[in-house]
């Protein structure tokens, strides 16, 4: 049995799934009962500054995205940080931990840019024994507004100072939420690295509006007749994250900074591809939502599973495990020919692959008497939008044409050398080889 | 009171609330959830397999598109727009035979999209709200007569009156439908749906309906070809085959169409009489209805008797299951021999077969049945007409239904073609087409010569 224990810049977890700060973690309550239903930590929902708390719209926060049969598939939020005082927080935060010394809890904290404002907060998270600090420069909806989340997020300047003052106040570890609302997800890793964080966490949501309601004529979720932009989050936006979390992974100015990853983690599989490519722990928030704690079960049991099946001993052993082979276009091996396969015994001839190549691509497929679809070599440029489009899982393929053989499309001999974009004759800054 | 026991043939053999529920909707409706959830399954398939397995050729992946994406009444139209009896065809089709037989995830899980019942789903939709979706062609001024208010009829009454022209009906019997209101199982037709769609189809307007008129007795096809511009057939079959042997018209020994029809047409199931021993001769849909409605009305024993081997049999696989899930034996090899009895049948002969490949014989050995209702379903005939030419023993029609006289067109069971309701509407549209085609494309074929000797005049 695979060692699921996660030891994340010290923060010690007896698996490395976390729940995101997010409704599930705003209370004492539903903390607990994650613990017992077996999740290995928990951010606490975001902590503002004293003072009377925030209040919440009182219609409806959540809009969604389906796919069949109303699986959720993304899902948009409103809600602000924590609206209960901070006191209150305070206290269960101190409570649980004391109960569970063995599971890792992080308080989320946003509060104004300021220098006074983390300093009056941090000694009293410090004193509820939480393992660390996770700076909330992510919430894009409500707190922004007011100069905090992802306003600050977008300001890598503000990143690396508010960093800084909590490395100076605070002397655990201190983990900066990124917002995925910005250009270059770089740039502000690299200002959280420079003002001293320990790690990164990311993807905080994005920017979206979910739908809109034709009758009413406004945005969903509709608060009396008017909507605004929320936070989008779900199964949706695993792809981006993947890709944010490899940039900071592979950037040369913050390859090695730890990443606790966050962005539609929903099965053992999606919690092992961020792992892979840098993550040492993952967060989790709408699986939770969607499907209750229990969930957990099943994600803790396949990645260990997959591992034994790997021979990976440990979670540390898998991480960053992808990331070299993250790299540019320009790297990508030109000389490297596919061409799409169709398994006739498991094709079902619904024709999709023939419809879509047919209609969007380079007219690469045969549609044969009796509903018979080939590919024509001659055309298939191995582009997988038949593989992607197919219903059947496996029934077409891309086959690798081996060293020697002919590519029958351009009329080349497929050499079996490395030749990417670098070299190649058609790209007018192409590096000459040495002579 | 009677039970399934009771000797002879009674009526009332089980509690009304148990006929009530045996009679009750055999797929009821899908809400909108579940057709949601069904149609979801489509994989919109290029060049669709189920709808060329349609004889309507809906737009089968277009219509369930349009209930994922939550328009299910614009869904019912794209259905209604190729087959107006799409309703009626999505409670009687075979669809394990037609468009789900072809639907691509049947190949690949044994488990079909639900086209049917999403069908029923869509049309309902569209029939539930007040209105009727097509609107008439502005008049033509030409006038058809179509004979025989069936689904061929119907259909070809539709589509003639969306193009404008003036459609007049005789109907034989005292009320529209044909079979999908005298025949087909009670079940899977239930709240008068035949009816009520009928009803609805006459909202387009135009079309005017007289009930007791037959071809025979006050109508001719002559007269009526020479009455209006155009006429249609679609009389269906009113002859029975008979069986043929001794007994035959022993009482209790009836066409298994009349019984379904008087069925249909009963205000109160629990009056219908029916056997305490059934058997029902035949291995077609009729076999079937009439078998499992006999059993569903509280008959102890029902069997169908099939003088070929069960593949051979017209019934689908679908209606065979459900017979043996509602406890109808189906034995097949065994034609009839002779029906005994005293005045009354109280016993059947069935001889068992074989087919060696050179034809089908009896070999000889027989059994006997307890038997005191005998069902002929061994198929109906056409009754022929005078001045039209058959093809076998239907009507010879061409692909668009035209007869070999002049002005008549035919569509339906007195044609060629699967004996299914959907064949019929199908063929009753085309040949709607046809006599449009015939009768405005004269129309233009005058206006240009007209306009033609207009222009030499000009030239002139």
């Amino acid at each position: 049995m695979a060692d699921l224990t996660t030891d994340f810049v010290g923060i010690k977890s007896p698996n490395p799934f976390w729940l995101a700060s997010a409704p599930p973690t705003d209370k004492e309550y539903n903390v607990r009962r994650a613990f017992e239903a077996g999740w290995g930590g928990v951010v606490w929902k975001t902590l503002g500054a004293e003072g009377p708390p925030v209040v919440n719209v009182n219609g409806p926060r959540y809009g969604a995205i389906y796919g069949a049969d109303r699986r959720l598939l993304g899902l948009n939020n409103i809600e602000l940080i924590t609206d209960r005082p901070l006191e209150t927080n305070l206290e269960e935060m101190a409570r649980v931990k004391a109960d569970y010394p063995d599971h890792a809890l992080i308080a989320s904290i946003m509060v104004p840019c300021e220098e006074e404002a983390w300093k009056a907060i941090l000694p009293r998270v410090a004193e509820t024994g939480a393992d660390g600090i996770e700076l909330n420069f992510g919430c894009p909806h409500g707190m922004s507004e007011r100069g905090m989340g992802a306003a600050v997020g977008q300001v890598p300047e503000y990143i690396e100072m508010v960093t800084r003052w909590c490395k100076t106040y605070y002397d655990k570890p201190v983990i900066v939420k990124l917002t995925p609302n910005i250009t270059d997800i770089r740039k502000p890793a690299q200002a959280a690295k420079n003002g001293g964080a320990d790690a990164v966490s990311l993807i905080n949501t994005i920017n979206s509006i979910t739908s809109v309601d034709l009758d009413q004529m406004a945005p969903q979720p509709t608060i009396d007749g008017k909507g605004s932009h929320g936070g989008y989050c779900g199964p949706a936006v695993k792809p981006i994250a993947l890709s944010m979390v490899s940039e900071i992974a592979r950037d040369a100015e913050t390859r090695g900074l730890p990443i606790s990853g966050i962005g539609g983690v929903t099965t053992w599989r999606d919690a092992a591809e961020f792992i892979s490519l840098g993550c040492g722990s993952v967060q989790v928030c709408t699986a939770a939502m969607t499907y209750g704690f229990r969930v957990v079960e099943e994600m803790k049991r396949g990645l260990s599973a997959w591992m034994d099946e790997k021979g990976y001993a440990s979670v540390s052993e898998v991480v960053g495990r992808a990331v070299p082979n993250v790299t540019d276009w320009q790297y990508l091996n030109l000389d490297y020919v596919t061409k799409a396969r169709i398994d006739q015994e498991a094709c079902i001839q619904c024709g999709r692959c023939y419809a879509a190549c047919e209609d969007t691509s380079h007219q690469a497929i045969a549609m044969k008497p009796g509903r018979v679809f080939e590919v024509i070599d001659e055309e298939c440029v191995a582009c997988n939008l038949c593989v992607d489009v197919c219903p059947v899982e496996n029934c077409i393929s891309m086959v690798e044409l081996a060293p020697g053989e002919v590519d029958p499309r351009t009329g080349r001999t497929v050499s079996g050398e490395y030749a990417n974009w670098t070299t190649h004759p058609n790209n007018p800054m192409a590096v000459k080889a040495a002579e | 009171m009677p039970d399934p026991l009771t000797p002879g043939i009674a009526a009332g053999r089980l509690a009304p609330q148990e006929i009530a529920s045996n009679f009750a909707d055999l797929h009821p409706a899908l809400d909108l959830h579940e057709a949601r959830v069904a149609a979801d399954r489509c994989y919109f398939c290029y060049d669709a397999p189920c709808v060329e397995a349609c004889p309507t050729e809906i737009d089968i992946p277009l219509f369930i598109r349009q209930i994922a994406n939550g328009q299910s009444e614009a869904a019912g139209e794209t259905i209604l727009e190729q087959n107006v009896l799409g309703g009626m065809c999505a409670r009687v089709c075979p669809t394990e035979d037609l468009c789900e037989g072809a639907c691509v995830r049947e190949i690949a899980e044994g488990k079909p999209v639900e086209i049917g019942r999403l069908q029923r789903h869509a049309t309902d939709s569209v029939m539930a709200r007040q209105g009727h979706p097509f609107t008439r062609a502005r008049s033509t001024g030409k006038r058809v007569a179509v004979v025989g208010a069936g689904p061929a009829g119907l259909s070809c009454a539709h589509r003639l009156a969306t193009k404008g022209h003036d459609v007049t009906i005789y109907e034989a019997r005292e009320r529209p439908g044909g079979l999908n209101e005298y025949g087909i199982a009670a079940y899977k037709s239930v709240d008068g749906f035949a009816q009520r769609e009928v009803n609805w189809l006459l909202e387009i307007g135009g079309i005017t309906i007289e009930y007791g008129r037959a071809l025979g007795s006050d109508l001719s096809v002559e007269g009526l070809a020479s009455e209006f511009d155009a006429v249609f057939l679609g009389v269906g079959l009113a002859d029975v085959n008979a069986l043929g042997i001794e007994g035959d018209e022993r009482d209790g020994v009836e066409n298994a169409v009349s019984w379904i029809a008087d069925l249909r047409q009963a205000s109160d199931l629990t009056s219908l009489p029916v056997g305490r021993n059934v058997v029902v001769i035949g291995g077609g849909m009729t076999a079937i209805d009439a078998g499992v409605q006999a059993k569903l009305l509280g008959a102890e024993n029902v069997t169908i008797a099939y003088r070929r081997s069960r593949d051979r049999m017209g019934a689908s696989e679908f209606e065979q299951d459900l017979a043996a899930s509602k406890g109808v034996r189906i034995v097949c090899n065994a034609q009839p021999k002779a029906i005994h009895g005293n005045g009354a049948a109280t016993e059947i002969e069935l001889e068992y077969t074989a087919d060696d490949g050179s034809g089908l014989r009896g070999t000889g050995e027989t059994m006997r049945l307890p038997a005191d209702q005998v069902f002929r379903a061994i198929g109906q005939a056409f009754v022929p007409a005078a001045g039209l030419d058959l093809d076998g023993s239907k009507l010879r029609v061409t692909e668009a239904g035209r007869t070999t006289m002049a002005k008549v067109w035919a569509g339906g069971d007195c044609t060629k073609g699967d004996d299914l309701t959907v064949v019929a509407v199908a063929e009753g549209r085309d040949a709607a087409e046809d006599i449009h085609a015939e009768l405005t494309g004269a129309t233009l074929a005058a206006t240009g010569a007209v306009l033609g000797e207009a222009a030499r005049g000009a030239e002139a």
